[in-house]
């Protein structure tokens, strides 16, 4: 299975990068992200900081360690709602009968048609900013069309002669999810949940950029991004680090997923948008 | 005078051999008949010659045309003798030509690019092009678009499209196998006719046998990819030296004996 | 006969789509927690004034009779008041427009004119080592954020090099034209830019279904080279899932509004948004989600009533 696939192998490394980074943040890092010194206010890079110092001359390396937790953790959570929602809409909406179906798929598009950013902020109005609302909002937002994608997918399933025999033969619904259905979309579950996130962490910086996400002091690389950029005139450099530490993990989730979809099967369609 | 020449062509994908070391002549005017079934490599073989294989094929081997070494040459080099020199139909008339754009706009492409014509005069001899394949009411039929005609009449735009040039060597390839029986024999008429008034030569890919030995006087046997047979079809029809093509003859006597000109090995 | 049907049944489409999603948003902010005439008296609400509140706002009214006074005077041009703050809702959107939709129709065209090219050529050359390089681009335009490409933008055009300014809109507004114009370029680009990576690998992969068509074969055949068989055949149909991609990518574009408006501190909707959410002006917010939300839903179904009315099939009957 493991060719030699390069788009695999940078994805991999990338993402294991942030998984470091997060695993790290819990061990050591090299100052307290929160503690403020107001004399080393937005001081370059130097050896004793190696990425400067923020406005209130917090240490910018401790903040992008312990950002990647927000981070991630959206992330992750965002994925797993998302996935456990859409996959169970799109299996249950493709073996339903058609009079279901229809206004299932209607439904689908028009939640698609929202845009996951402004769902998002009407969350917010109602419930106030939050990692909370934040992972929510993704979530639902992306289970749409981790919906849609999963429900093309096992109408083609359903297709096939074995299924169409089981099913002639009497076997239930949830035996057919379970020994069918389920493994086929094996490969495809993989390739979404990894656009999936890359979708969810750019969501989540989007959100924390425009104040949406989580609520200071906890460090969190999109606000860190907007706060920092009042500062440009100063140096340049100061969003530059945040903004990489996003680059990198979303570029990192979107080549695994292409990875793997060219490693476990060049047919499937990377349509989670 | 030897207007085709091809000696040893090879054809690979990666590791794949698909033509092994074909080899044929063809004389100008002269009009060979390629058979084969599916997978034996007669329509990578015609590519090969005008140097339209996909990008991921691997050709050695010779095709000299007038004189010319021409495989392998450079894709600018080869665009020149495309539709101008040398014409190519294809097989399927549905997805063959533009969806979105009108007939008679797709045969006066030919002329623009290797005429020089302007769009006003290259419509007005597609016009006279679309007369001469045989097409009713050609002034109204070039403003239409490839859905609005049948099967039949789509493909003889085809034919319309790579004679425009005039050019010396036809290439069929299964031209009148996507389309209605009744409509074959008139389409496969129109080829016969035009070849002669043009004096091109003609290569006439299928894999039906009696169609083949009714449009040409030499054909070649492909199988998997190899050449099992060279001759003129009366030889062919009187005793087929390999396995493969007695087979071949079997199957064709077995079927519409209108077709089989089994003592003549002619043209209609 | 056929055609007028095909726009028909398009428009019925629309209609419960418009139904559908403005009562999805209605619902939304009223089911909150929380009492909108008692948030805006705060102590001052004694049981005359909320009473006095509640009827002038028609908070007194049932909630289908809310809707459907909402949705009607919604259809008319008229979205009420805020219950916050009084303003016209209306007007309020259509200044921030004037802002908004410039910057989101330039950006538009400008990503189509950076990716259809770029779509193509990555397309013609996939094999060659310059088309690696343009995918591999293209991928990281996507793991981009869009805000980050502002920052960018701001650091080497505004800051550095001060060709632009690094946000704001002129105060004078459209009447300020050259400072208008200046002030939407960088953030125009931004969102072009943000698209145009999305647009190009679409463009590219159009670009490659329409090489792969028989007809393509067939223009070859005739003499045209790859990329003149492209020009020929190629741009009209590779154009048409671009467009309709486009289409579909109508919210991401809204959303990447939003966020430009915000990096570049432009007046329009999207930050007029942003404020009335940190004040919690569900009225204002409720009118803005559901007027963007339909004109989403507008537009989709104009760009593919234009494609389906383009495509011949449909025409000649």
């Amino acid at each position: 299975m493991m060719r030699g696939n390069r788009t695999l192998t940078i994805g991999v490394s990338l993402v294991s990068f942030s998984v470091l980074l997060f695993l790290f943040s819990f061990i050591w890092t090299p100052y307290d992200p929160l503690e403020i010194n107001p004399d080393l206010s937005l001081t370059g890079p130097s050896s004793s900081h190696w990425m400067g110092t923020d406005e209130n001359g917090r240490d910018i390396l401790s903040n992008i360690i312990v950002g990647s937790r927000v981070t991630l953790i959206t992330g992750v959570l965002a994925v797993v709602i998302c996935m456990l929602v859409g996959v169970s809409i799109g299996i249950a909406t493709a073996m339903s009968p058609k009079w279901i179906e229809s206004p299932a798929i209607f439904g689908i598009d028009i939640v698609l048609a929202l845009p996951t950013v402004l769902f998002a902020i009407v969350l917010a109005a109602v419930y106030g900013p939050s990692t909370f609302t934040a992972v929510f909002a993704i979530g639902i937002a992306l289970s749409a069309s981790v919906a849609q994608v999963t429900r093309r997918e096992v109408n083609v399933i359903l297709l096939a002669d074995y299924v169409v025999a089981a099913r002639a033969s009497g076997s239930r619904i949830p035996r057919i999810v379970r020994k069918h259905v389920l493994p086929n979309l094996r490969a495809s579950l993989f390739v979404q949940a990894s656009s999936a996130s890359a979708i969810a962490i750019l969501a989540e910086s989007t959100l924390s950029y425009l104040g949406l996400g989580t609520p200071p002091p906890d460090p969190s690389w999109g606000r860190m991004m907007a706060s920092l950029q009042q500062y440009l005139i100063a140096d340049p450099i100061f969003p530059l680090w945040p903004g990489l530490a996003i680059v990198i993990t979303v570029l990192g989730f979107n080549l695994l997923g292409d990875g793997l979809r060219e490693a476990l099967d060049p047919t499937l369609r990377r349509d989670v948008e | 005078m030897t207007l085709l020449q091809v000696r040893n062509l090879t054809i690979r994908f990666g590791q794949k051999l698909v033509v092994d070391d074909v080899s044929f002549d063809l004389d100008a005017g002269q009009r060979l008949g390629i058979i084969g079934e599916s997978g034996s490599g007669k329509t990578l073989t015609s590519l090969a010659i005008i140097g339209l294989l996909p990008d991921a094929a691997a050709v050695a081997g010779s095709v000299v045309f007038d004189g010319a070494e021409i495989l392998n040459k450079s894709d600018g080099e080869l665009s020149s003798l495309r539709g101008n020199r040398i014409g190519m139909v294809f097989q399927e008339p549905l997805t063959a030509l533009n969806p979105l754009m009108r007939v008679g706009k797709q045969i006066a492409q030919p002329l623009r690019i290797h005429r020089g014509m302007r769009m006003k005069a290259a419509l007005a001899r597609a016009i006279e092009l679309c007369a001469r394949v045989g097409l009713p009411d050609p002034e109204r039929l070039v403003r239409s678009y490839p859905h609005q005609l049948s099967g039949g009449q789509r493909q003889r735009i085809g034919l319309a499209i790579s004679l425009a040039c005039n050019p010396s060597l036809l290439i069929a390839d299964e031209p009148t196998t996507a389309l209605d029986v009744t409509v074959q024999q008139e389409v496969l008429k129109l080829i016969n006719e035009l070849v002669r008034e043009e004096g091109s030569a003609l290569m006439f890919v299928s894999h039906d046998l009696p169609v083949v030995s009714s449009m040409t006087e030499r054909v070649a046997v492909m199988r998997s990819g190899t050449m099992v047979e060279l001759a003129t079809v009366g030889e062919l029809f009187s005793g087929a030296r390999h396995e493969y093509s007695q087979k071949l003859v079997q199957a064709a006597r077995r079927s519409d004996d209108d077709f089989v000109r089994v003592s003549r090995g002619g043209r209609a | 006969m056929t055609t007028a049907w095909y726009v028909l049944r398009r428009l019925a489409l629309l209609l419960v789509s418009l139904i559908t999603s403005s009562t999805f948003v209605f619902l939304l902010l009223r089911l909150l927690p929380g009492d909108l005439a008692q948030a805006k008296l705060g102590i001052y609400g004694t049981p005359e004034a909320l009473a006095q509140l509640r009827a002038e706002y028609g908070l007194d009214q049932s909630l289908p009779e809310q809707y459907i006074s909402w949705l009607s005077k919604a259809v008319r041009g008229d979205l009420g008041l805020s219950v916050l703050t009084g303003a016209d809702i209306t007007n309020e959107l259509l200044s921030k427009a004037t802002v908004t939709l410039p910057l989101i129709g330039i950006a538009s065209v400008v990503a189509l004119l950076i990716a259809v090219p770029l779509g193509m050529l990555t397309a013609l050359r996939f094999r060659k080592w310059d088309g690696v390089t343009m995918s591999a681009v293209s991928q990281l335009g996507i793991a981009v954020p869009t805000f980050w490409i502002g920052v960018v933008l701001i650091t080497t055009f505004a800051v550095q090099s001060q060709i632009f300014p690094a946000g704001g809109f002129p105060y004078d507004g459209w009447a300020d034209l050259g400072g208008a114009i200046q002030s939407l370029v960088l953030p125009a680009c931004t969102l072009a830019l943000a698209q145009g990576a999305v647009l190009m690998r679409f463009a590219r992969s159009a670009t490659i279904d329409v090489i792969q068509q028989d007809y393509f074969r067939t223009a070859r055949a005739t003499g045209l080279s790859r990329a003149g068989a492209l020009r020929v055949h190629g741009v009209r149909n590779a154009l048409v899932p671009v467009v309709s991609v486009l289409g579909m990518q109508i919210s991401t574009l809204i959303v990447g509004a939003i966020i430009v408006e915000s990096v570049f501190a432009l007046p329009g909707v999207g930050q007029m948004l942003l404020q009335d959410v940190n004040i919690r002006d569900y009225t204002k917010v409720q009118g803005t989600v559901a007027v963007t939300t339909a004109l989403v839903f507008v537009v989709s179904f104009l760009i593919d009533l234009v494609l389906g009315l383009l495509n011949p099939k449909i025409r000649q009957r």
